[in-house]
């Protein structure tokens, strides 16, 4: 009988591994000039460099040694004062060179750690998890195989290659053996990648985007039996592209690996990709005719050997760190557990921080933005912050605590702005969207309302009160949604001598 | 006016008595008659090099000022690129293939307004001792065609010999430029690794490789040299400092006091008898000169050819790896059917020649795990005592010399069965790349037993460029006035028949 997640946790111990790949946002690529943005026209965006024709050579943009100098500090790393690149050799089309420019045995950042935080039975537990190594190294080129029924190279009628990826900076971060997670190794895996994402984002080095492909990550999975002590065989799954992925990939290879074990089978040392719709894997390449990739320095570069005092200058700028800054601002703004969760998982946070530094209202602000701004760009399929600036929402919550606006006059300004019809004020200049507070114009309308429903005024002067709500709703609809409806009630239950 | 010095042709490009059109096309026509024989050319740009000499003489008739050498012919080895020319390397593997972007070097050139004739024939990937491993043919030495002209740059050194060019352009991975220089009776310079920028440069072995000047005098080799060096942001390995001021140590003319150190391990046993005699009439006009002549050791030089034969194949093996159809040159076997792995291997098979093959494999092995310690490895710690030994040379002496290769030149097809013996030409000359240092290579006069030029090596320390120059140039004009003419004057006469 098949073991379930709970009985292979109860049979064997886990251990984890974990490999990020993240596109550094560089302006420009890791050895050349080249432009980096993503999605262009294939091949535009290429040089005899990232093209490796003969007699190219690469040169190392400094801005992605800065950005793996940052990683490796707020990852508690220590800099290589002395580091190279190495060339890894093998064939493959989509590589220009036939090798790829990495670092191997001398990177950049070594010896770091992660603490990450879980909800446990006993509460909430804080993991460390080890960081072996930062490093740099190239992306390859993109392949696609058209007219195969796999998309893959076998079988394929012809390939197309695109090269405006092959050059872009990447930067690997390597965890030593995670042990001892127990059950909880897919939430471990998983809030590690979640709290390295987070510290990415708050860096600026990377767009930290999974379902792009610019963080992905590689899960390396191993059991033992329970309370053995040893290490088992590991597979590593490749290109895991959602945070829930990860967590899926890895409960998901604990219970493969388990029921392999239970049955006398023997775990392959491979590479397995993970299947989204399934949350199963499928074995890829096996390594135990282990390639022999050739490393050697790369003659073309010289070691890169960071200054000192550049270090320390790059230490100082590190940000407050995600983590301790959710708490903080928790504690500040008074928000429930679940609705920090969601600002982060929005990518909201640092919106609605920049909305309250403008003088809003924590709550308001967080509304505004996870409310009816994300409603409109989840529509429109765009992120909230392209719509609308925290200058913007800052006013128009600001105009709703002076009264100048309702809440719905206010979304229609907000939707105003968002059509491209200008600043919250030229929206209520162009629409004319002022709260009507002008008692005489407001009695116009109420002795309208009352005039046409006499029934019900003689109902409320009976001291039917709730019968007021009717009447209310006509004033506000011959108003257009202008008037002030807390305004209309008070004049209206003081004419009919309620007041 | 074909037989002068490129400095002379210089000056009278200046004073307005030939025009760089005229003297473009006298080289031209030069070509024409004797590269039939030579074969040092694999590609004339007869178009190209006549509309940039007239660039250049519209700019002299405007007035503008104009580089030393602007309006001078230059042949360019056909490892580096040139923008829409025809770049081989002397492979197959890239038969077509017009590069879209210059060379550092020939932007410089350009810029210079030296005007280049065409690419000249080299060992593929530059890789031998006598452009025999070209996939076009051997070039022949203008001394006796059925004699190699060296290699990897035979064709660079050839041209000039062969007054095919006043200025050629060669690169020099183990000897490339020197070697050839010597069996021509010609000057060729590798200066220090790093000053010279080799983007453009199609690698061969990235960490020895560096391009340098081929000439027919001392002061021709340094006016090329300030034309092509200097820093270059797209090669992070070049040095970015002041270029050694060569112009003016070769015109110097003085080595008194200077102390000049012979290596006791390049002497001796295994070099031709001409060679040595002549070699030591050379240290006597330095002596007369006033220069100081000390002997030194280099113990470790015994290690160099064999750790070279591993470090050069290891980095070629991975530097010739993109050589594989998918993006430029030749593609074998793509019927539509076959992978893209398959018609790499085709392609491999039929585009590369012997040699080239040969050492892939043998770089393949060096680099493979479990062996690497064993071979790339120590081959590296030998490149560092290497390097010891030469700091220690030049803590006694201010420049090292010796013969520039054991032989004159030899025959063609003597020694192409014979890999070892061909790589053993190359053992004076390989030790200064492993060190990164600068050397040259300037005749000294033809063997007594065959009438073959020799060539004597000065080395200097990295980036004292400047020192060899001096003392070049010094021998140079000593040699001269004892001999009357220069040594290419005793040269047979080409294109008669
Ligand atoms: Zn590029």
């Amino acid at each position: 009988m098949a073991l379930n997640y709970d009985q292979a946790i109860a049979a064997y111990d886990p251990t984890l591994g974990l490999e990020v790949h993240v596109e550094l946002n560089t302006n420009s690529k890791m050895f050349c000039g080249c432009a980096t943005e993503f999605g262009a026209e294939p091949n535009t965006q290429t040089c005899p460099v990232c093209l490796g024709l003969p007699g190219s050579l690469p040169a190392v943009n400094g801005k992605a040694i800065e950005s793996s100098i940052l990683i490796g500090l707020a990852l508690n790393c220590s800099i290589a004062p002395f580091s190279r690149f190495a060339r890894k050799n093998y064939f493959y089309p989509d590589m220009p060179k036939n090798f790829q420019t990495s670092q191997f045995d001398e990177p950049i950042c070594v010896n770091g750690y992660l603490d990450v935080e879980i909800e446990t039975d006993e509460g909430t537990k804080v993991f460390r998890i080890d960081i072996e190594r930062v490093h740099m190294e190239e992306d390859t080129g993109k392949s696609l195989h058209v007219g195969g029924s796999t998309g893959r190279i076998h079988g394929a009628e012809y390939s197309l290659l695109d090269y405006n990826r092959a050059g872009i900076p990447l930067v690997e971060i390597v965890t030593k053996i995670i042990p001892n997670t127990g059950k909880y190794a897919p939430l471990v895996a998983r809030a590690y990648v979640t709290e390295l994402r987070d510290i990415l984002r708050s860096l600026g080095v990377s767009d930290v985007k999974m379902e792009q492909g610019s963080l992905r990550c590689d899960a390396n999975v191993s059991l033992a039996p329970a309370g053995s002590g040893q290490l088992g065989t590991r597979s590593e799954t490749k290109n895991v592209n959602s945070l829930r992925s990860v967590e899926r990939a890895v409960s998901g290879e604990i219970e493969r690996q388990a029921n392999r074990l239970q049955n006398g089978e023997r775990i392959v040392q491979e590479t397995r990709h993970f299947l989204e719709e399934s949350g199963q894997t499928r074995p890829g390449r096996s390594k135990e005719q282990a390639e022999d990739y050739r490393y050697f320095p790369e003659p073309d570069l010289v070691p890169v050997a960071p200054d000192a005092a550049w270090i320390e200058e790059l230490r100082a700028t590190l940000p407050e760190k995600p983590s301790i800054r959710r708490k903080r601002l928790k504690i500040e703004w008074a928000v429930p557990d679940k609705e920090m969760a969601s600002m982060v998982n929005a990518e909201l946070l640092d919106t609605v921080e920049e909305t309250v530094l403008l003088g809003s209202d924590p709550t308001k602000a967080r509304s505004w933005w996870l409310g009816e701004i994300s409603r409109l760009a989840n529509e429109k399929e765009v992120a909230p912050t392209s719509l609308i600036t925290p200058i913007q929402v800052a006013e128009v919550i600001a105009l709703i605590a002076s009264g100048e606006l309702t809440d719905k006059l206010a979304r229609q300004v907000v939707e105003g702005v968002i059509n491209g019809e200008g600043t919250p004020q030229q929206v209520i200049d162009a629409r004319g969207l002022k709260v009507v507070s002008d008692d005489s114009a407001l009695m116009v309308a109420i002795e309208a309302a009352i005039a046409s429903q006499p029934e019900t005024a003689e109902r409320i002067r009976g001291g039917n009160i709730p019968a007021a709500g009717a009447l209310i709703g006509a004033v506000m609809k011959a108003t257009g949604g202008q008037a002030d409806a807390a305004k209309v009630r008070e004049l209206l239950l003081k004419h009919l001598g309620q007041g | 006016m074909i037989h002068s010095t490129a400095a002379e042709m210089a000056t009278k490009l200046a004073a307005g008595e030939i025009s760089s059109v005229e003297l473009t096309q006298q080289h031209l026509d030069r070509i024409s008659v004797v590269d039939g024989q030579v074969h040092a050319f694999l590609y004339v740009d007869t178009e190209g090099a006549l509309s940039q000499a007239a660039a250049v003489d519209a700019k002299r008739v405007a007035g503008e000022k104009l580089s030393p050498l602007a309006g001078v012919p230059l042949a360019l080895k056909d490892v580096l690129t040139q923008k829409g020319i025809p770049t081989t390397c002397g492979s197959k593997i890239l038969e077509g293939w017009r590069p879209p972007y210059d060379s550092t070097i020939v932007s410089k050139l350009k810029s210079a307004g030296i005007v280049i004739l065409g690419k000249t024939n080299m060992d593929e990937f530059a890789m031998g001792s006598s452009t025999e491993n070209s996939a076009y043919g051997p070039s022949h030495n203008p001394w006796d065609l059925t004699r190699i002209p060296g290699g990897s740059g035979g064709g660079s050194a050839a041209s000039l010999a062969a007054f095919e060019a006043p200025l050629a352009m060669g690169t020099d991975t183990g000897g490339s430029i020197r070697q050839p220089a010597a069996v021509t009776g010609t000057v060729g310079v590798k200066p220090t690794y790093g000053g010279v920028s080799r983007y453009g440069l199609v690698a061969f072995s990235s960490s020895l490789d560096q391009a340098g000047p081929c000439a027919r005098t001392v002061l021709d080799a340094a006016l090329l040299h300030e034309a092509i060096a200097g820093y270059d942001p797209r090669d992070s390995t070049s040095i970015n400092a002041p270029v050694p001021a060569v112009v003016a140590a070769a015109k110097k003319l003085d080595v008194k006091g200077m102390k000049i150190g012979i290596v006791k391990e390049l002497s001796g046993d295994g070099y031709q008898a001409g060679v040595r005699s002549r070699f030591d009439e050379a240290i006597e006009e330095l002596v007369n000169a006033g220069a100081e002549i000390v002997e030194v050791s280099c113990p470790n030089f015994e290690y160099a050819l064999a750790a070279y034969y591993l470090i050069a194949p290891s980095e070629a093996s991975s530097n010739l790896a993109r050589f594989d159809s998918m993006r430029y040159g030749i593609r074998v076997g793509d019927d539509g059917v076959r992978g893209a792995e398959e018609v790499m291997k085709m392609t491999r098979e039929v585009g590369f020649g012997k040699e080239v093959k040969r050492r892939i494999i043998l770089g393949t092995y060096a680099l493979s795990s479990g062996y690497y310690d064993a071979y790339y490895g120590s081959a590296q710690k030998v490149r560092t005592l290497i390097t010891q030994d030469f700091a220690a040379a030049f803590s006694k002496a201010d420049v090292l010399v010796s013969p520039t290769c054991p032989t004159t030149a030899f025959k063609i097809g003597e020694k192409s069965d014979d890999p070892l013996a061909m790589y053993l030409n190359d053992i004076a000359t390989i030790p200064v790349n492993m060190a990164g240092i600068g050397g040259m290579s300037l005749p000294v006069g033809l063997a007594p037993e065959d009438g073959l030029p020799v060539g004597f090596q000065i080395m200097s320390p990295a980036m004292k460029d400047d020192l060899m120059y001096q003392v070049g140039g010094t021998l140079e004009a000593a040699l001269l006035r004892k001999w009357g003419s220069p040594i290419l004057s005793n040269a047979p006469a080409l294109g008669a028949n």
